[in-house]
């Protein structure tokens, strides 16, 4: 096995005024040129996970324990200008809302030249490259663009603009939270398609948070399911999707809707996620499981191997159900 | 419907509680509330507080350095200036005050007709920014002027000067209440426009305006002291904060105690003014929260 | 833009004929006969009449009003009785003497103003951000007259830095210009650095509460660039909107600080006016501090066109 690019041990956010943890023991790495999917229902504490890796939680939330390794080095004891530093070097991030994530009144170019310049690229070298990236990133007409402002470019544009300045920082990792949510569906699958492209091209390492199993499907090698804040099960993309060991996951799996296909939603799964500073005690899927026990609610489960490339938190994995062929596999 | 009802709900009785409840614990209301109230009571028990009739004229007593009995010292008429600021109070609080009822009013009636009724809305604004085109204390000294000095008169012309921006608050939050749900809703049950905005658009305009008021209240203290230092403000003897200064300033080199107090009198009465209305707008104004 | 522009300039034009009908009506606000300011009682019918006739008074005020639209159009905002001369002469005489107050009034505030309301948003609920906002809040609360009055005491009086008042002009002696522009341009000033102060804080915490702003810190910019290219450009947006509010209260109160500091500005011309009721200066200083005030507002609304983008489209 080589060396992870990314590995995240143990790590614990908590709100800094209470003692509520938002991310609890998660831990997980991602190999050189991977597409790791992250998925999980609003409020399963995804994007926070982004953000802890990037450095940049929120000033309400810390991180309480546990390591975040970035090539071999430990970020998590390094100075906020140490991170400051990999951040647009070797750590990227593609957010959700391509309508907000650019600044209002700075032409998209100068966006993308900004993350070049700081690597010490000079201005006219920049200026080319950025017309480069928008071509990469397949932006019509590039040289024009570059000089539009945000408002003037739809929002799939305005996202491949975000890509584009991701692309720039030339990252080791790139953190993708998101990033066809808040589009059209036809344009989500351009953008889907492109991120799938780069990725391929250029051996992206990738952290791709999404609630869609659709897109999951489409895009991940390995899929980490995450449920209130704690791992539900990590396994290979064909595990998660032909042998779910979690109950939580085979809910999201059965809520998509059976059309040809996988794109779908996470609708319906009975209840809702418990908020930050209301988690029971036990098992935080608990309340919500059709096969709960009374031993789920005293004591919550650990991550545990339950079958070649697959680990599970749960008392009470499935085990396989069609064990000759995945004996196979 | 039961998000008309909740609406309504929501609009008349828990805010009210919930802004008192948070009011009671933000600290530039609190001093600001503590700061104007010292200096209403002030106002209210001069007769008991003040050591001196603030009119008495005594030869004996002029210019006189602060001392142990004459606190603030005295002017050139030999009278005392402690005095003549706790009576000042009444006079340049009264001005405020009423400044503001009429500027409340005024605006109230101008800033819901623009924004309700719409076919008067840009007639009535354009009106509003020629009026903000001149500089809001020179407007008022003019209008002071040609009307001519008196305490109402110096009313009338600082609640000109304040009425248009408050007219400006009153149609913004008239514009934005009036597309909400529940309005759209108590329309749709056939409420009439005038009930529609008396019974629910003003009360929900009410915060802004309350603030807006507050902020008046400051500005006619220091436009009263401005317009008495021009020479249109109330008319002597009768001390005002600014009057008092204003017949200061001929002494300033060899009696600065004349001018020094009455200044700071009003520094703190336009403070206390001014964190009374941050404290408002914080929990009052939800769009200029900061 | 262009769509843009059209717009601003009907809406302006529509303003100016209010504020000129305005400036004109003030004459009939006064109690009794405008006359009587000017004559005392023992004047005869006869002068009384011809005073009228001078004023153009005898006229309908129909036939008053458009004299008035005819000669402003012109340029011309009447003459002086008291003064003997045209009262356009008279406020251009004074004009360079206000306006160099009140810019340099306004680059102080703005400077200072901006400078502090960003240090008091970055260190946010620090101790810096309560200082700024302490002084800021005080600046606000003190009349700008008697701070002036308190800095004559002090400066002037006391210390002999500068002089207790006057003007020297620029051309004639630049050091003794700055030395009689300096202390009243500070007082000035003051009120209106707490006023930016305030608000540029406001807007700059806004402004890094953006989506934006996460993402100038996602590419590992210095703090510093985040602020000052993403933060500040886009918080002084609403700044510069409240600019032409200040210029208006620069013009209101170089008015009053004028008075203070005996300058020989248009504010003492008009002040001078209204106390001796003479009408033809008052009329035309309010209608030409007013124009004054549109024609900013006019420049800080094309300018925010360019600061914002989004402006233009609409």
């Amino acid at each position: 096995m080589t060396r992870p690019i990314l590995e995240i041990k143990g790590l614990t956010t908590t709100l800094a005024n209470s003692k509520a943890t938002v991310l609890e023991d998660v831990s997980f790495s991602l190999q050189p040129g991977e597409v790791l999917g992250v998925v999980g229902e609003s409020g399963s504490g995804k994007s926070m996970l982004a953000l802890s890796v990037m450095g940049l939680l929120p000033k309400v939330i810390r991180r309480t324990a546990g390591y975040i390794i970035l090539n071999g080095e430990d970020l998590t004891g390094s100075p906020p200008e140490h991170w400051r530093e990999k951040r647009g070097r070797d750590l990227a991030m593609i957010f959700q809302e391509p309508m907000t994530a650019l600044n209002p009144v700075m032409r998209v170019g100068d966006q993308v030249a900004e993350v070049l310049r700081r690597r010490g690229v000079p201005a006219e070298k920049a200026r080319q490259e950025t017309i480069n990236l928008f071509m990469q990133v397949e932006i019509p007409s590039p040289e024009q663009r570059v000089r539009a402002y945000p408002h003037e470019l739809s929002g799939g544009m305005r996202q491949r603009v975000m890509i584009a300045i991701a692309l720039a920082a030339d990252p080791k990792v790139l953190i993708a939270d998101e990033p066809t949510t808040a589009l059209d569906v036809t344009v989500q699958a351009q953008i889907l398609d492109l991120l799938r492209k780069l990725q391929r091209e250029r051996g992206l390492s990738l952290l791709f948070i999404t609630h869609d199993l659709g897109v999951i499907a489409e895009i991940a090698d390995r899929v980490l399911v995450l449920y209130a804040g704690r791992v539900a099960e990590l396994a290979s993309v064909r595990k998660i999707f032909d042998s779910p060991q979690h109950p939580y996951t085979r809910a999201l799996l059965a809520s998509i809707p059976q059309t040809k296909g996988p794109r779908g939603r996470l609708v319906t799964i009975e209840g809702a996620v418990p908020s930050v500073g209301t988690m029971p005690k036990g098992c935080r899927y608990a309340p919500r499981c059709t096969f709960r026990r009374d031993i789920c609610e005293q004591e919550p489960p650990r991550l545990g191997i339950v079958g070649p490339s697959q680990a599970a938190a749960c008392l009470q994995p499935f085990g396989f159900e069609q064990p000759q062929e995945e004996a196979l596999a | 419907m039961s998000a008309v009802v909740s609406g309504l709900e929501a609009s008349s009785q828990s805010p009210t509680w919930h802004a008192a409840t948070r009011l009671l614990h933000n600290r530039s209301f609190l001093i600001g509330a503590g700061l104007v109230l010292a200096i209403a009571l002030m106002a209210l028990f001069a007769d008991a507080l003040a050591p001196f009739d603030p009119l008495r004229n005594s030869f004996r007593t002029r210019l006189l350095a602060p001392d142990g009995r004459y606190w603030f010292g005295t002017d050139h008429f030999g009278r005392d200036i402690l005095s003549r600021v706790i009576f000042g109070a009444r006079i340049s609080l009264t001005i405020g005050i009423l400044t503001a009822l009429l500027t409340g009013i005024a605006g109230t009636l101008i800033g819901a007709t623009a924004g309700f009724f719409r076919p008067l809305d840009n007639p009535v604004m354009r009106l509003m920014d020629a009026l903000m085109a001149f500089p809001a204390i020179l407007l008022a000294i003019a209008v002071a002027a040609v009307l001519g000095a008196s305490v109402t008169n110096v009313i009338i012309a600082l609640a000109i000067a304040t009425t248009p921006h408050t007219a400006r608050i009153v149609r913004a939050s008239v514009l934005v209440v009036r597309e909400q749900e529940f309005v759209l809703a108590a329309r749709a049950l056939g409420a009439s426009e005038t009930r529609l905005l008396f019974r629910h658009v003003l009360p929900n305009a009410l915060g802004p305006l309350i603030v807006r008021l507050t902020y008046v209240f400051a500005t006619a203290i220091l436009a009263e002291a401005a317009l008495s230092f021009i020479g249109v403000g109330p008319p002597p003897p009768a001390p005002s904060f600014g009057s008092i200064i204003a017949q200061g300033r001929d002494f300033i080199a060899e009696a600065p105690w004349i001018t020094i107090f009455p200044g700071l009198a009003i520094i703190i009465s336009v403070l206390g003014l001014n964190l009374l209305g941050d404290g408002l707008r914080d929990v009052l104004d939800p769009r200029m929260r900061t | 833009m262009a769509r843009f522009l059209t717009k601003r300039l009907a809406g302006a034009f529509v303003v100016l004929v209010l504020v000129s009908l305005m400036s004109f009506s003030i004459i009939w606000l006064v109690p009794g006969d405008p006359t009587a300011a000017f004559l005392d009682t023992s004047a005869t019918p006869e002068q009384v009449e011809r005073l009228r006739r001078e004023l153009g008074l005898d006229q309908p005020i129909f036939i008053q009003m458009l004299e008035w639209y005819g000669r402003i159009l012109q340029g011309d905002l009447g003459h002086s009785i008291l003064l003997n001369r045209s009262v356009t002469a008279a406020i251009l005489e004074r004009l360079p003497v206000t306006l160099s107050l009140a810019s340099i009034a306004l680059a102080l505030a703005l400077l200072a103003g901006i400078s502090a309301g960003i240090v008091a948003a970055v260190n946010h609920n620090r101790w810096p951000d309560q200082v700024v906002m302490t002084v800021a809040l005080f600046g606000l609360s003190v009349p700008d007259f008697w701070l002036g009055i308190m800095l004559i005491l002090l400066f002037a009086v006391k210390l002999g830095f500068f002089p207790t008042g006057g003007y020297v002009p620029l051309g004639e002696d630049p050091l003794g210009w700055l030395g009689s522009i300096f202390m009243p341009a500070m007082t000035l000033a003051v009120i209106q650095v707490g006023f930016i102060a305030r608000m540029t804080r406001a807007s700059m915490l806004e402004i890094l509460n953006q989506d934006f702003i996460r993402t100038a810190d996602a590419k590992g910019l210095k703090r510093m660039d985040i602020m000052l290219r993403h933060g500040l450009p886009n918080a002084l947006v609403p700044v510069l909107t409240v600019a032409g509010i200040v210029a208006g209260a620069l013009l209101g109160g170089a008015v009053i600080i004028e008075q203070v500091f005996s300058i020989p500005g248009v504010g003492r011309l008009i002040i001078g006016g209204i106390l001796s009721r003479d009408y033809p200066v008052i009329q035309g200083g309010l209608l030409f501090l007013a124009v004054i005030y549109l024609a900013v507002n006019l420049v800080v609304d094309i300018l925010y066109a360019f600061v914002d983008p989004r402006v233009r489209l609409e």
